[in-house]
């Protein structure tokens, strides 16, 4: 009976360490999928369970699957709250040239607005704006900075 | 191979300027630059008391400036003054040549100023000591606040007597000042003289500004502003202060640039996710669209005659650097190599295209040929862009960032220059960080 709990114990300590490892290397692998932003650490939310960002591989505009998926919540949410109006905020991260990343902002932010639209949400409804690279979410100089700084954010504007 | 072609272009060029006096030869780096004396130049003391300085130190003040000029360029050496042999007001009479030989000078500039009925009366000479010769003498008459504007004037003539190209002295440098955290810059217009003096403050930094390019045949300023949250190219006059919209666009401009007669400016406008580059005359207001593509293309800019545009454009999938007749049509990408190419602008000599390189993760600032021929990079860092061309085409000035830590600390802009040979790269100083640098046209010619 003790040396079942004993092996109990011990089994319950190997166990939370491997989960303990398995979480560490898992967040580190799942931060970033195919250089996309996959994490959660910079995701505001407009309402519960609808996340207002969503993330972009380098010098692209292509919307990720798990991006479809954000911003199909917020045209169910656009779509029940008929009054809302929206900014989509298009960024790069800063390792492109000013003007080019300026245009590619734009060109982020209307794929996301593009999308909202295939949804039943009207256009008249969502402004947008390019940041190009002046304002990053994280500071940093690393791949991860730059990865959450590469976004389109929608912004509640009334 | 590089080194031959430097050394047969040396050639080429003495060739071509065999003036017998002494030359420096800018086509080449500093390997060798030429010894001068700058003497302090006298003081009459018939001259009137001035509120603004101590008029006796005016003399020296205005050699410490060509001093300074001379030395930015790499191509000369100005010697201590402290070994000088000769009053100021001696020397510029006639100078003793052996004398100032002795301290193994080989120019010598001298001058005098007056300041009477509230003018300022300047005389300056050039000296070749070797040949023992006058090689310029000039006089000029202008108001005492513009006392650092001579210097200028004076180091540019100096500098053309001695290179045979036209000077880049007497401008100035629009560009971006930059305050606080990274993630929450305050960005606002600023323009100094070309060596950091008299900065002054064109915008209050209430919205970002960007990208201010001077017009080269006047003192306007286009720039893109966020005022009121729409990002639209703006145009300015520095000296009034008056600013308005360039156009009637229905969403984003920016990447101004003027054309060279300074009657139009180029720019992209985006709609619907896709930028294409378009022209208004400032004139008669109208509009041309130049690229109708789906890709981005932009960072336009003219080639000097006008008939030529350079742009960038990622409509091969990845940023490349392209050339088109100015109305839009013949457009040929002129970069192959690997990485990344951005920022394209022509020299005001119309030989050299400048620009922005990105290839694994660092950045690069070279000039090519027009055909995209005869790239040569001139310089490699963590992050840097946007050349803008002195107004003699022989230097680039650009902004470079450094890397900040994991909280964003340490992370500075700064404008540098650089001779388009790749030597004498140097950082301009500024007053706050500072960003897209444009270099004027010279204020007097």
């Amino acid at each position: 009976m003790r040396f079942n709990k004993a092996i109990k114990n011990l089994f319950i300590v190997l166990f939370s360490t491997l989960l303990i490892s398995a979480c560490s290397t898992a967040k580190k692998s799942v931060d970033t999928v195919d250089d996309v932003y996959t994490g959660t650490e910079t995701v505001k939310y407009l309402a519960k369970g609808v996340p207002d960002r969503v993330f972009f591989a380098t010098n692209k505009s292509k919307l990720t699957t798990a991006s479809r998926d954000t911003l199909r919540k917020q045209a169910t949410w656009m779509r029940k709250n008929k009054n809302v109006t929206v900014t989509i905020e298009g960024h790069a991260d800063e390792r492109g040239t000013r003007e080019y990343n300026l245009a590619l902002g734009e060109r982020r932010a209307n794929a996301a607005k593009d999308y909202l639209m295939t949804y039943g949400v009207s256009g008249k409804r969502i402004a947008v704006i390019s940041y190009g690279k002046e304002r990053p979410v994280n500071p940093a100089n690393s791949p991860l900075a730059w990865s959450q700084n590469r976004r389109s954010v929608t912004v509640k504007a009334n | 191979m590089k080194k031959i072609l430097l050394i047969l272009s040396l050639f080429l060029f003495s060739y071509k300027n065999a003036y017998g006096l002494i030359t420096v030869d800018i086509t080449r780096g500093n390997l060798d630059p030429l010894p001068i004396a700058v003497s302090p130049l006298h003081v009459d003391p018939k001259s009137e008391k001035l509120s603004i300085f101590e008029t006796v130190k005016l003399g020296g003040e205005i050699s410490k400036i060509v001093e300074r000029n001379f030395k930015s360029t790499g191509l000369f050496n100005p010697l201590k003054k402290d070994a000088f042999v000769q009053k100021p007001d001696i020397a510029h009479l006639k100078p003793r040549f052996e004398d100032w030989r002795l301290i193994k000078a080989q120019a010598l500039v001298t001058g005098k100023i007056l300041i009477k009925d509230k003018k300022l009366k300047v005389e300056f000479r050039l000296w070749d000591l070797t040949a023992a010769k006058e090689m310029v003498a000039l006089s000029f008459t202008t108001t005492p606040n513009n006392w650092r504007r001579v210097a200028h004037i004076i180091s540019d003539k100096i500098y053309e007597r001695l290179t045979g190209e036209s000077g880049y002295f007497d401008t100035r440098i629009a560009y971006v000042s930059e305050t606080g955290p990274k993630n929450q810059r305050i960005k606002k217009l600023a323009i100094m003289d070309q060596d950091g003096f008299n900065t002054k403050y064109l915008t209050l930094g209430n919205e970002l500004v960007l990208t201010p390019r001077f017009n080269p045949t006047n003192q306007l300023v286009t720039y893109l502003s966020y005022f009121k949250n729409m990002p639209r190219v703006y145009l300015l006059d520095i000296e009034t202060g008056i600013q308005e919209v360039v156009g009637a666009f229905p969403g984003m401009t920016f990447a101004p640039r003027f054309s060279p007669d300074g009657k139009k400016i180029i720019m992209s406008f985006a709609k619907d996710g896709n930028s294409d580059i378009y022209s208004m005359d400032l004139e008669n207001r109208v509009v041309e669209q130049i690229t109708k593509h789906p890709s981005i293309d932009t960072s336009p800019s003219y080639s000097p005659d006008g008939k030529y545009i350079t742009f960038n454009s990622d409509r091969s999938g990845l940023q490349q650097i392209y050339v088109m007749r100015s109305d839009g049509t013949q457009v040929k990408r002129i970069t192959h190599g690997a990485g990344l190419y951005g920022t394209p602008v022509w020299s005001p000599r119309g030989d050299l295209i400048a620009f922005t390189k990105v290839r694994k993760g660092r950045f690069y600032i070279g000039v090519m040929r027009s055909d995209g021929s005869g790239e040569r990079l001139l310089t490699e860092n963590f992050y840097q862009e946007a050349p803008s061309w002195s107004p003699n085409g022989r230097v680039l000035i650009f902004y470079r960032e450094t890397k900040s830590d994991s909280k964003g600390k340490g992370f500075s802009a700064k404008l540098w220059s650089i001779d388009i040979t790749g030597y004498n790269e140097r950082r301009l100083k500024t007053e706050t960080d500072a960003s897209d640098p444009s270099w004027s046209s010279l204020l007097s010619k």
